[in-house]
């Protein structure tokens, strides 16, 4: 009821504004459309949200906090924690990222600024193409291609070199968290790339000739000038690569292994919050677990939210710049 | 400060962009530690003229120079030189404002300094702030040295990115029509300024206001593109004699308002 109270008062304050304005009916008419079209869309996302928390209410109730930080998943004995899959979540997503943004920078760098204009084209579409695959072809890929060869090739190298990293200790299955990340990385290469591309592009001219002026190198021009002034938007790519990683649920569900524990090795199979909500909810056979079920989406919610949040804050904390900063 | 002890030696020189040719054989003597304008209309070839002292002409892609530019006796085309280092002793000043927007005043004025690598805190300071003295923005920065650049007016951004070129110690300094996108004010402090500069440094102006190169240089080049659309130079002498009693008749034309 607060909104609407809310949208009466931007109604009311329209109302004033655009008697002062002098604006006529058509301007006030296009006016309260577009904030009934923005309105609509907060409504759906707190719909989705309230209806998500009825429907998760028994075990919400059940198991309050302990939901969070709880860290058996037992459907037997009607017992929920999903401490293992926000855990599993933020692990396959971070090492997406670790393994994707270098990729991504270094191309997109190579595209804007090194690359003949005869390359540039044909690989940015490539790129494009990528991210145009569908989910479940890279799981298919992962089961068939990226699994066998993380079982006998790359694993085996991990575990006899850093062998004292329990990051790659126990028996190796190929199946597990570092096949999620690697998959979740290729994935995000392209939505990485195609937009820190399009915001190195966007650095005006201006800003490479006033290093190159100076005496800088190819490199310096870029790694000065450049960068430094698109960071802000790379930063904002970094964060929708993240997104995306987050919420990914096919590739991941057919890749990760699907095991309801935590475990410090990138070999041990895992769960991911998408991941057990796809593979589960048909199973669910009794309320409870589908509520447990629900709950962990709601979780997944607010990860992203909160993920989004943060990433913002950075953006405005980091990418700032010194006081008074702003942009032409 | 390193006053330069040469001027810029211009022989048959000739620059194209990709296919079309912009500029067509220049001789131009441009004498040290003096202000040299180049005045004409657009499209003369001007800007192309001073981009290819400081080999920036060939970043453009496509673009490429024949010919010669001689700076301390270097012909800093030969195969030889590396762009680079040019580009360390000619500084060059751009037609609107081009401050780092992520960086603060300090460093900004420090940027050029730090890509040479060989600084300690203690003179990186003191550099900054005669950078800043000299190109006469001190008093009104020194207390938001930690402030973006962007931050200032139009005119101080300009005389920012000015101390920003003269903090890496050119002998020569190329100013690519630096008033075009200021008031009359902010102008008329950047004309201060170049005559205050006048005797440490090799001053090349791009202008197209002829009062202004009247006002600040002690040498005027007068530039047109002929039929062919390429640019040439018509005539190069002292300042009050090429405004005065002008040996080309087409700069007669053009000085006394006929075209351009």
């Amino acid at each position: 009821m607060t909104i609407v109270r809310e949208g009466m008062k931007i109604i009311s304050a329209t109302k004033k504004r655009s008697r002062l304005r002098g604006e006529n009916l058509p301007d006030v008419t296009f006016r309260l459309v577009a904030l009934a079209f923005a309105g609509l869309i907060v409504l759906l996302v707190l719909a989705m949200a309230i209806a998500m928390a009825k429907s998760s209410w028994p075990a919400i109730q059940q198991f309050g906090l302990g939901f969070l930080v709880g860290r058996t998943w037992d459907p037997v004995f009607k017992n929920f924690g999903a401490l293992p899959f926000i855990y599993g979540t933020i692990v396959s997503s971070l090492l997406a990222l670790l393994l994707a943004v270098p990729v991504s920078l270094g191309s997109a760098i190579f595209l804007a600024e090194l690359a003949p204009a005869w390359v540039r084209g044909p690989i940015s579409l490539m790129i494009e193409l990528l991210a145009a695959i569908p989910s479940v072809v890279f799981g298919i890929w992962g089961i068939f291609v990226l699994n066998p060869w993380l079982r006998t090739s790359v694993e085996p190298m991990l575990g006899n070199n850093f062998g004292f990293f329990p990051l790659f200790q126990g028996p190796m299955y190929g199946l597990g968290m570092l096949s999620a990340g690697l998959i979740l990385a290729i994935m995000i290469v392209p939505t990485i790339t195609a937009i820190s591309r399009e915001v190195l592009m966007a650095v005006p001219n201006s800003q490479r000739e006033a290093m190159l002026a100076l005496g800088a190198t190819r490199w310096e021009m870029i790694s000065k000038a450049v960068v430094s002034y698109a960071r802000p938007g790379i930063v904002g790519a970094v964060v929708l690569g993240l997104g995306r990683a987050v919420g990914e649920t096919m590739a991941v569900t057919m890749v990760i292994g699907n095991r309801h524990e935590i475990s410090a090795s990138l070999f041990a199979p895992g769960h991911t919050m998408a991941s057990v909500i796809a593979n589960e909810f048909s199973e669910a056979t009794y309320n409870l677990y589908l509520a447990a079920l629900v709950e962990t989406g709601l979780v997944l919610l607010f990860v992203t939210i909160l993920l989004n949040a943060l990433a913002r804050l950075l953006v405005w904390r980091i990418a700032g710049g010194p006081k008074g900063a702003q942009r032409e | 400060m390193s006053g330069a002890t040469e001027g810029v030696l211009v022989e048959r020189l000739s620059a194209w962009y990709g296919r079309v040719q912009a500029l067509k054989e220049v001789d131009m003597d441009v004498p040290p530690n003096r202000v040299t304008a180049v005045i004409g209309p657009s499209g003369c070839g001007k800007s192309t003229l001073i981009r290819c002292f400081n080999r920036m002409h060939e970043t453009i892609s496509a673009a490429r120079v024949c010919g010669k530019v001689i700076l301390n006796g270097v012909d800093i085309y030969s195969p030889e030189v590396d762009p680079v280092q040019i580009r360390r002793s000619v500084g060059m000043v751009f037609q609107r404002p081009n401050p780092f927007p992520t960086m603060s005043i300090f460093d900004n004025v420090a940027a050029g300094i730090k890509l040479t690598r060989f600084h300690r805190g203690s003179e990186l300071a003191e550099s900054v702030e005669r950078s800043l003295r000299r190109a006469a923005l001190w008093d009104e920065v020194k207390d938001k040295l930690k402030d973006s650049g962007v931050a200032l007016s139009g005119g101080q951004q300009q005389r920012l990115c000015i101390a920003r070129a003269l903090a890496v110690d050119p002998g020569v300094l190329l100013m690519d029509e630096p008033c075009s996108a200021l008031d009359p004010i902010a102008s008329y402090k950047i004309e201060e300024l170049i005559t205050e500069l006048r005797g440490d440094y090799t001053i090349v102006i791009v202008t197209h206001n002829m009062q202004q190169a009247s006002r600040v240089a002690d040498h005027t080049a007068f530039m047109l593109a002929g039929e062919d659309g390429i640019g040439k130079l018509v005539e190069f002498g002292e300042t009050k004699q090429v405004f005065t009693n002008p040996r080309d008749k087409r700069t007669e034309d053009y000085i006394t308002g006929r075209f351009g």
